[in-house]
């Protein structure tokens, strides 16, 4: 499902409007911490998470990462928003928790079996 | 080492400074895009690099890295000043970390710097002298075969 269609579906608040809304997201992976996301997120996941911090902006983009959604309607700062910008990394809220979010992320584009 | 350098290139990372850190990776992953470099490769790369700067900016004060690319392979070389690491073996351990608690706030210190570098490197070398610094080697080849035969 491309990215524009899951932020309408999920009602999800656009931060800054640099990067590929017609990106064809591959899954997601729901974490804090920043190894991890690292390790296994894949190319294309929507990356969801309670961090807001300029680091974010670099794993996501050094992943290929689709957007990153932060959840509690948790609001980054100025600068990471600057450096979204710069790096064209994608960056949405939501006031669902880490696990609401996850959930409707996952009903909307895993393969139902 | 063989091979004609393609490109050489270095950059300085300031321990401490959480704000700009990661700016030396992204630039990696951006030469290497430049260069047309397979995108696994430069997934890999971009994990070791960020991993390693990390490192530097969490415990060291400041350190360089440097990138070489080679037609065989990406060479990356980090040399810090820093407190060192006592037990190499330990620190390669997943889930080992010193991490400060205002570190593991922001999403640092699962203990897996380290062991992701080593995961997605084709050779990793680490030396480390406590109260001096720390040096990390780490080659990924562009050649999946040159792997297999090195
Ligand atoms: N450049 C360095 N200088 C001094 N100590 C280091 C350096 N790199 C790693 N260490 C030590 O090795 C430990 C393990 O490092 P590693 O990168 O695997 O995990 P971490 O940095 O603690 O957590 P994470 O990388 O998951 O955020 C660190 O906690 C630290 O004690
Ligand atoms: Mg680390």
């Amino acid at each position: 499902m491309q990215l524009m269609n899951i932020i309408n579906a999920l009602s999800l608040e656009v931060l800054q409007l640099q990067g590929d809304f017609n990106v064809e997201v591959r899954g997601g992976y729901t974490s804090d911490m920043l190894s991890d996301v690292l390790a296994h997120s894949r190319e294309k996941n929507i990356w969801i998470t309670f961090q807001t911090h300029q680091n974010v902006v670099a794993v996501a983009k050094l992943k290929d990462l689709a957007a990153v959604i932060f959840v509690n309607n948790r609001t980054p700062d100025e600068d990471t928003l600057k450096r979204a910008r710069e790096e064209n990394v994608i960056l949405l809220r939501t006031a669902d928790s880490a696990f609401g979010i996850s959930g409707k992320l996952y009903g909307l584009i895993m393969p139902k079996d | 080492m063989s091979g004609e350098n393609v490109l050489s290139q270095s950059f300085e990372i300031i321990g401490g400074n959480f704000g700009r850190a990661g700016k030396a990776s992204t630039t990696v992953k951006d030469i290497l895009k430049e260069l047309g470099i397979d995108p696994s490769i430069i997934r890999r790369t971009a994990i070791a690099t960020y991993e390693a700067e990390m490192n530097v900016v969490m415990y060291a004060e400041k350190g360089e890295m440097t990138l070489r690319v080679t037609p065989e392979m990406v060479h990356l070389h980090l040399q810090d000043q820093g407190p060192g690491i006592p037990d190499i073996k330990l620190a390669m351990k997943e889930g080992y970390s010193t991490a400060t608690p205002e570190m593991r706030e922001m999403g640092f210190g699962a203990g897996m710097g380290l062991p992701n570098i080593k995961k997605n490197s084709d050779l990793f070398e680490i030396s480390s002298e406590v109260g001096k610094g720390t040096r990390l080697e780490i080659v990924i080849y562009l050649n999946p075969k040159v792997k297999a035969n090195p």
